[in-house]
């Protein structure tokens, strides 16, 4: 069979086409299994929400996907995950390079000890690129599609610590942008900021999905229901047991006609 | 008896305690201040030392010091931080790091004036290097590769791992990381742990007197010998001849490492307020 590559990017928008294919996922901490035989269709261009009691696995399910479980000790794969039909845990893949195309934002702002343009020109400069003007461009174009630019245009020097909580986050997300991945993963990015700074980057998160395959985790089921277009529930029935994904669907019907009886508990705050 | 009473007993003891260190300190400094002040004279610290009983100043004396604690730190900052960052980032965290960290810090522990023997005799005599500033500066970085090793390590630990995670997230290797985001936001707690071990090196004796020599000599080749100020106190000092120049010459050496104690509180405080 010939393989014909593709660039996504210049296909138009195909509603429902999966950009991730997950099937029969396993994984392993040591010998603990956290996760159970997950099989899953992640959407291109669209946000996709995780849910589910905390310790249920949805954070770990998400660093599947750039492979960042592999920098912790003792864990373990089983089943694949394509992405682009390509299995990213095949062994010609580099996690290096596959951690560009799948950006990551963390619960915790975490911009790194330089200035504020220098964390944004991080990636490309990791990447090789020098040239000043060039630089200078896509971290304009960075932060001005983080919705941050107006605010830190004039103070670009400064060192990023020096942000507020709200603002440190957005400049991540601008430091994953200028990169230009086709996926982003949100690790619960908005429960240790401020109110406004969340209605920030949630109208953020809508303004990117055009472009960017999102999948977020959070433990703020108002917040899936805004943001999302699909949603899955994932739960721990038992401790020690692995979690499972219970149920996923267009986020309209999971909020308002679940299939599953645990999801409608869950939803309607009987436990979690 | 009453508990109030007891904690009141409790109280006066333990400020007893606390007040005795800083007593203990300031009597120290206020001695050798008293003592040693009325030498301090562009004279003392420009001029070489001249006649029977070592009048005049203590120039070369200083140089040598200095040469020797520079000659120190280029010698131990690359072995020490490398080292710390293959045993913080890369070795497998096991028996065997164990076994480095151990014996790193049992080499902190082994009395100054051993390493000085052995200066003595690996670079003095077996190498034919002679009494010299680099044979001093060899021995003087066993007694500091510890603590460099150590204070780097930590300082690599104390990174958070969320920063690293951040890295990692946009596509950078081991090394990538390591060098453009650990090494930079450790930096002042490294520069911090340097700066401790080259007080600890301008304050030490057994070791610069078994290696350096004592030949009053102002050096400019690193094969050259000299001695330092510790040496210099101790012979102006037991030998009687001269007290009042070994005052001046205390004082001027507590000035220096109280100047390289304060640089590096400043740079933890800076980095404290830079990391909010």
């Amino acid at each position: 069979m010939t393989h014909i590559p593709i660039d996504h990017r210049d296909v138009p928008a195909v509603p429902h086409a999966d950009k991730i294919t997950v099937r029969e996922l396993d994984f392993f901490y040591g010998d603990f299994q956290a996760l159970a035989g997950i099989t899953v269709g992640i959407q291109e261009r669209g946000v996709t929400a995780f849910i589910g009691p905390s310790g249920c696995g949805k954070s770990t399910f998400l660093r599947c996907f750039n492979r960042m479980n592999d920098l912790i000790p003792g864990t373990k794969v089983g089943g694949t995950i394509l992405i682009d039909d390509e299995d990213i845990y095949a062994s010609g893949i580099d996690p290096v390079d596959l951690r560009r195309r799948v950006g990551m934002i963390f619960q915790q702002p975490n911009p790194f000890p330089m200035s504020i343009y220098d964390n944004v020109a991080f990636g490309p400069r990791l990447h090789g690129m020098t040239r000043k003007s060039d630089l200078d461009e896509i971290v304009q174009r960075s932060m001005e599609r983080a919705n941050l630019w107006k605010e830190v245009k004039d103070i670009l020097p400064r060192g990023g610590l020096t942000l507020s909580g709200g603002q440190q986050q957005r400049l991540c997300i601008a430091r994953v942008l200028a990169v230009e991945p086709d996926i982003m993963l949100m690790d619960e990015p908005c429960s240790a900021i401020d109110p406004t700074s969340v209605q920030k980057i949630e109208d953020l998160m809508a303004e990117l999905k055009d472009r960017i395959t999102i999948i977020i985790v959070t433990h703020n089921m108002q917040q899936a229901a805004r943001v999302s277009d699909e949603t899955a529930f994932f739960l721990q029935e038992r401790t020690g047991e692995p979690a499972e994904l219970v149920e996923f669907g267009r986020t309209a019907e999971i909020f308002t006609s679940p299939k599953d009886r645990r999801t409608e508990d869950y939803i309607t705050g009987r436990f979690g | 008896m009453d508990k109030r009473l007891t904690n009141r007993i409790a109280v006066s003891f333990l400020w007893f305690c606390a007040a005795t260190t800083v007593a203990v300190l300031g009597a120290v400094i206020l001695y050798v201040f008293v003592n040693g002040i009325g030498q301090l004279s562009p004279a003392f610290i420009f001029t070489k030392p001249h006649g029977v009983n070592f009048e005049g100043g203590i120039g070369p004396t200083i140089v040598s010091t200095l040469y020797v604690t520079a000659l120190a730190m280029l010698i131990v900052t690359p072995i020490g931080v490398l080292a710390a960052v293959y045993l913080a980032e890369y070795a497998v965290q096991g028996r065997l790091v164990r076994i480095i960290r151990f014996a790193a810090d049992s080499l902190a522990s082994v009395p100054s004036i051993i390493m000085g023997l052995f200066g003595l005799a690996l670079f003095v005599e077996s190498m034919h290097i002679g009494f010299s500033m680099i044979s001093a500066a060899l021995a003087l970085s066993f007694l500091m590769l510890p603590i460099v090793m150590r204070t780097t390590e930590e300082a690599i630990r104390a990174v958070p791992r969320y920063i690293r995670w951040g890295s990692y997230g946009l596509g950078a290797s081991k090394w990538q990381t390591v060098s453009r985001v650990v090494l930079p936001a450790a930096m002042s707690r490294i520069l911090t742990g340097l700066i401790l071990a080259s007080g600890r090196a301008v304050g030490e004796t057994a070791v610069v007197i078994f290696t350096m020599g004592q030949a009053i000599h102002l050096p400019i080749s690193p094969l050259e010998s000299g001695r330092p100020m510790t040496v210099h106190l101790y012979m102006l000092a037991m030998e009687g001849i001269n007290l009042p120049a070994a005052y001046g010459t205390a004082l001027l050496l507590m000035i220096m490492i109280l100047f390289f104690n304060l640089t590096a509180r400043w740079l933890l405080r800076r980095n404290r307020r830079m990391q909010g």
